[in-house]
Order: C-alpha cells, then sequence, then structure tokens
C-alpha cells in the first residue's frame, strides 16, 4: 500500500465515523421530537374541559376526568416543596458559607448518595416511617417521599449559586460592620436569587413525574381526598394505573394525563432555563 | 434594633472576638442563630439518610435471618409458600441494565463527539438543549409510550427480524409477545442517553485545545485527533457517565415494570418476559399482606439502595477531577 492509499484510507475512515456521530446526534434528536409529537398529538387529542374538572367515572362508563388526581398531584407537591426546599436551601447555605471541612465534606457525600437512591426506595422509606405506623396511606407520606427526593438537588444548586457570587460582595457587607446573617441575608442571597430560584423551578420539574414513590405512600383514589390524611389520586400514578387497565377509555385519558404533566414540566423547565440564561450568572448552564 | 446599633461596636471589637462578652455579643447580632439553624439543616439531611439505612435494615431482619444468603442464589418466589429467593429479579435488573449500556453508550459517546468535535457551538448547544429535555420526561411517562408505541413495534418489526436473522442463538429463541426483557432494555437505553451524551459532552469540551492542535499538526486527521488524543483524554470522565447511566438504569422502576412482563423466572431468551427488582417492589409491596413478604421486599429494596450507591460512587470517583458536575443535567 503507498503512502497515497494510506491517506485515502485514512481520509475515508475520518469521513465515515464523523458521519456516523452526526447520525447518532440525529438519531437521538428525532427520539426526542418523535416523543413530544407523539404525545402532543395523541393526548391533545383526548383532552377536554372533563378531564379538568369531573372525577373519574365508575369502571365501565365513558368520559369522566382526572380533576382529583391534578389537585391530589398539587398538593403532594407543595407539601414536597415545603419540606425538600427549606432543608435543602438551608443545608446549601451551609455549604457554600459556613462548611466546616470534615462535616462539610460529610454533608455533601451523604447529599450525593441521597440523590443517587432509587425513588422506589425513597417510597420505602417513607412508607416505614410514615404509612407503617399510622397504619393508612396519606398525601403527606407522598409529600415526605418526593420532598425527600427535592432535598439533594436544592442543596447542590443552592451551593453552587452561592459560590458564584463574587467574594468581593461578601467583603464589602462585612467591612461594613455588618453581622454575618445579614451580608448573607441582605447581599449574598439576594446575588444568587435567580439561580437559586431557577435550581428550585428545575428540582420541582424533576420531582413532578415521581411515580414510584407515590404508589405506597399516597397511593390512589377515586374520589376527592379531604385534608392530608388520606389516600389521594395524583397524575402520575393515575396514568400507571390506566396505562396498565384493559379500557380504552382509560387509555385515552392515560394519554390526555401524560400531555397535562409533560406540558407542565417541559414549561417549568424552558422557563426556568430561559431565566437563567438572562440573568447571566453564568453558573450551572 | 440591637442589630443597627451593634454593628459598629461589634466591628470596632472584632480583633479580641474570645470569651463570653464576645459570645454574646454575636447571639445578640443573630450570628449564632443563623449558623445553628444552617448546621441543623445540614445535620437533618445526614440523619434523614441515616434513619433511610436503618428503616430498610431494621425492616428486613425477617427475611435476613430466614434465608440468609440463600436469598440471593435461590429462584423461588412464592408468596403462598412463604418462599423467597431474589435470583430472577437480579438476573433481570442486570441483564435489563447492560442491554440498555450496549445500546446507549455508542449512540451517546457518538453524538457527544458529534456535539462537542464537530457542531458549531450553537447548533451543539440547541441539540444538547434538547436531549437533555428528554431527561426532564418522567419515567412513567417512557412507560407509557414504551406500552403503546415502542413495544407493538419492536413485536411487529424488531423481534420477528432478529428471529428471522438471529433466532438460532439461545438469545433471541422462543415466542415473542412484545412485552420482555429486549423491550424493557431498550426503554430503559431511551432513558440514559441524555445523561450519557451531557455528561460526555462537558468532559470532552474540557479537554484542552492545545492536545486537538497538537495531533491535528503532526498530520492526524480529524477522526484520529478526536479518537486517539481526545476521547483517551477524557477517558474517565466518559467512563463516569456509564457508570452513572448504569446507576440510572439499576433502580428504573415505572418503564421498566410496564414492558417487562413481570414473570419471575430466569430465561436465556431476551424474548421472554423478565422481572426487575424495582418492578417487583412496585407491583407487590401493596399487596404483601404478611410481614415476612414485605420484608422479603424492603430487603429487595436495601439491594437495589447498595447496589446504586456503588456504582453511584464510582461514577463520582471517575467524573470528580475531570469536570465540575452539573446538577441541573443530572
Amino acid at each position: 500500500m503507498t503512502e497515497a492509499d494510506r491517506l485515502k484510507v485514512r481520509r475515508l475512515i475520518n469521513g465515515v465515523m464523523l458521519t456516523s456521530t452526526g447520525v447518532c446526534t440525529v438519531l437521538i434528536a428525532s427520539v426526542l421530537l418523535f416523543i413530544l409529537g407523539y404525545l402532543l398529538v395523541k393526548g391533545a387529542r383526548n383532552l377536554n374541559v372533563a378531564f379538568f374538572t369531573e372525577l373519574p367515572k365508575p369502571v365501565g362508563e365513558a368520559g369522566g376526568g382526572l380533576a382529583n388526581a391534578i389537585v391530589g398531584s398539587a398538593k403532594i407537591l407543595a407539601i414536597a416543596t415545603l419540606i425538600g426546599v427549606p432543608v435543602g436551601f438551608l443545608g446549601g447555605v451551609y455549604l457554600a458559607e459556613y462548611g466546616s471541612r470534615g462535616f462539610a465534606f460529610a454533608v455533601r457525600y451523604v447529599t450525593d448518595l441521597l440523590n443517587g437512591v432509587p425513588s422506589i426506595v425513597i417510597g420505602i422509606f417513607a412508607y416505614t416511617l410514615i404509612v407503617a405506623k399510622v397504619k393508612h396511606f396519606s398525601t403527606l407520606a407522598g409529600g415526605l417521599a418526593i420532598g425527600l427526593m427535592m432535598i439533594p438537588i436544592a442543596v447542590r444548586s443552592t451551593e453552587e449559586f452561592l459560590r458564584n457570587v463574587p467574594n468581593g460582595l461578601r467583603e464589602g457587607a462585612l467591612a461594613l460592620g455588618t453581622p454575618k446573617w445579614r451580608a448573607l441575608a441582605t447581599v449574598v442571597i439576594p446575588a444568587a436569587k435567580d439561580g437559586i430560584i431557577t435550581g428550585i423551578m428545575l428540582n420541582l420539574a424533576r420531582v413532578a413525574g415521581e411515580t414510584a414513590p407515590l404508589l405506597f405512600t399516597s397511593f390512589s383514589n377515586r374520589y376527592w381526598s379531604p385534608g392530608l390524611q388520606h389516600e389521594t389520586a395524583s397524575l402520575p400514578v393515575m396514568i400507571y394505573t390506566y396505562a396498565l387497565a384493559p379500557y380504552d377509555d382509560w387509555h385515552r385519558q392515560a394519554w390526555a394525563a401524560g400531555f397535562v404533566l409533560l406540558m407542565f414540566i417541559l414549561l417549568i423547565n424552558v422557563s426556568a432555563r430561559t431565566l437563567l440564561a438572562r440573568s447571566r450568572h453564568g453558573g450551572g448552564r | 434594633m440591637t442589630i443597627a446599633a451593634s454593628a459598629p461596636t461589634q466591628a470596632k471589637a472584632r480583633v479580641p472576638d474570645s470569651g463570653a462578652r464576645a459570645l454574646v455579643r454575636r447571639l445578640f447580632s443573630g450570628d449564632e442563630i443563623a449558623r445553628a439553624l444552617v448546621t441543623g439543616s445540614a445535620a437533618l439531611i445526614l440523619v434523614l439518610t441515616a434513619l433511610l439505612v436503618q428503616e430498610l435494615w431494621m425492616n428486613s431482619a425477617l427475611p435476613r435471618a430466614k434465608f440468609g444468603w440463600h436469598f440471593f442464589v435461590t429462584s423461588v418466589w412464592d408468596a403462598n409458600a412463604g418462599q423467597f429467593g431474589a435470583l430472577p429479579f437480579l438476573y433481570g435488573t442486570c441483564v435489563t441494565s447492560l442491554e440498555a449500556l450496549l445500546i446507549a453508550v455508542p449512540l451517546g459517546v457518538g453524538a457527544a463527539i458529534f456535539l462537542s468535535e464537530l457542531a458549531p457551538p450553537r447548533l451543539s448547544d440547541a441539540l444538547t438543549f434538547c436531549i437533555e429535555l428528554l431527561a426532564a420526561v418522567p419515567s412513567v411517562i417512557y412507560g407509557l409510550i414504551g406500552i403503546f408505541v415502542m413495544m407493538p413495534l419492536i413485536k411487529d418489526y424488531l423481534g420477528p427480524a432478529l428471529k428471522a436473522t438471529l433466532g438460532w442463538s439461545p438469545l433471541f429463541s422462543g415466542p415473542f409477545y412484545g412485552v420482555s426483557v429486549l423491550s424493557a432494555g431498550i426503554v430503559l437505553a431511551v432513558m440514559i442517553l441524555p445523561f450519557i451524551v451531557s455528561v460526555s459532552r462537558q468532559v470532552l469540551l474540557a479537554v484542552p485545545g492545545d492536545q486537538r492542535e497538537g495531533a491535528l499538526a503532526l498530520g492526524a486527521t480529524k477522526w484520529e485527533t478526536t479518537w486517539k488524543v481526545v476521547v483517551p483524554y477524557a477517558r474517565r470522565g466518559i467512563y463516569g457517565s456509564v457508570f452513572l447511566a448504569l446507576a440510572r438504569a439499576l433502580g428504573e422502576t415505572m418503564a421498566v415494570t410496564m414492558v417487562i412482563g413481570n414473570a419471575p423466572q430466569i430465561k436465556a431468551s431476551l424474548l421472554a418476559p423478565g422481572y426487575s427488582i424495582a418492578a417487583v417492589i412496585a407491583n407487590e409491596f401493596t399487596e404483601a399482606t404478611y410481614d415476612l413478604y414485605v420484608q422479603s421486599l424492603i430487603e429487595l429494596g436495601l439491594v437495589l439502595f447498595a447496589l446504586t450507591i456503588i456504582i453511584n460512587g464510582l461514577a463520582r470517583l471517575l467524573v470528580a477531577g475531570t469536570t465540575r458536575f452539573s446538577v441541573n443535567s443530572a
């Protein structure tokens, strides 16, 4: 083989391999478009006003909606946010502003560990902690499970965005004689506000579709669930139940529910990312 | 307020900042309260995680006492007889995860190479944004699409094609109904792709430009530069992304539960239905009627917990140092 031939072969390999990386990208991107498009068409077609306003009809009857599941999901997410965000936020402030070497390392390590725990295991935890003790499923238990899942991301995003705040701001505030907590509350945290809010929004979007932790904590319900002490329907669990059921009408509702859930998640996701891009803090993404 | 009044004095008295008087002053300024609050929250995270481990351990004592290590090597799962062996679930979890990796790693790393080395930055950012949105789609929606879209496609086209070409091998033999280990692996592959792409791309982008320039200056083609210089440089981070994806795949519940077929058996064929650890917990937990049954499921949860901790630990070890972890994509 002459040198020129070898060069030709190398050029050929170059072309083939570079093209195939492009093909990989197109393939993956088209899967996304396909999933979004399919859900959009199929979900939107099955969506109607009753879906948002009515309770599920008894088995076998057509029509009805998932109003109780929408409210149930909202309640669960509200509880989760009330549990996960404060703990995670304060933990993140600790890591970024106070952390002493050994303890901070442990906290960071355990937070990462908690982040990797499969959602179904978190569900078991919430079950043994609450459901097994009070002997009934509840909105509260579901909220706790989801809240636990929010903590690690809240910690790490808060820490990251606080670290991006220039040290000069802290020093300036402290040099004026401000106590550290006031410097944090009035100067440092406001400077990182956009990033922290983005982090919370992405966090919420991430857990909004969690199903596994709810299966045996908030369980399911075909009626309204009063207060926080009773089992409740939620959109993700209803999608799961309806998709596996043998009725066409339930399949249609599962698609509609999937559509609503995904639109909610994508809306938060996209608006959070644009907020971050616009505020030019440069952290994250 | 005391804060405004005490602020200047505190600044003046900063140097001898010790003793009871300093402590009282700092208490009044709120600093100790703030410190206690944030440290307490940080400690709460440790306590909760410890509690999680403890609950899993305490609530799986019965099967540990009754079956011991046999739990992991026997394959009879019979709630009526009180016999619980986890082998089919361990097998199903491992096979589906490995299958997902086999599909997703080449595709994902390929796409990451394209996005970091070839695509113009603006296109790369836009495509990465799209691919990361894929990561935001919840598991249960992948399951929905798995059942109603992908499984019919696999059943009508991919399955028969595999049987026709590779039917001689035990991997693709036997009847095929759609719900199968194969379908679960494919759905999982789609789900872990975004992680592989986004972490690998970050790692590749972190490779210093002079590595590329050096190779190109020696006369290497673009591909040779990428494959023999840039990728090896980023090797650890790419392995990290693979382990990260593996940890995801192992613990993935809903999508797998919906397409794997839920049959506790070990078959060589990928076309046969199977079961995974997460799926059996999801399916049977609320139906478990007596303590040994519930606790056997919790022991499975403990196994899953241990597996993902180990794999995640490895992933982080590999990725740390090559790139900063992005919380938003993980």
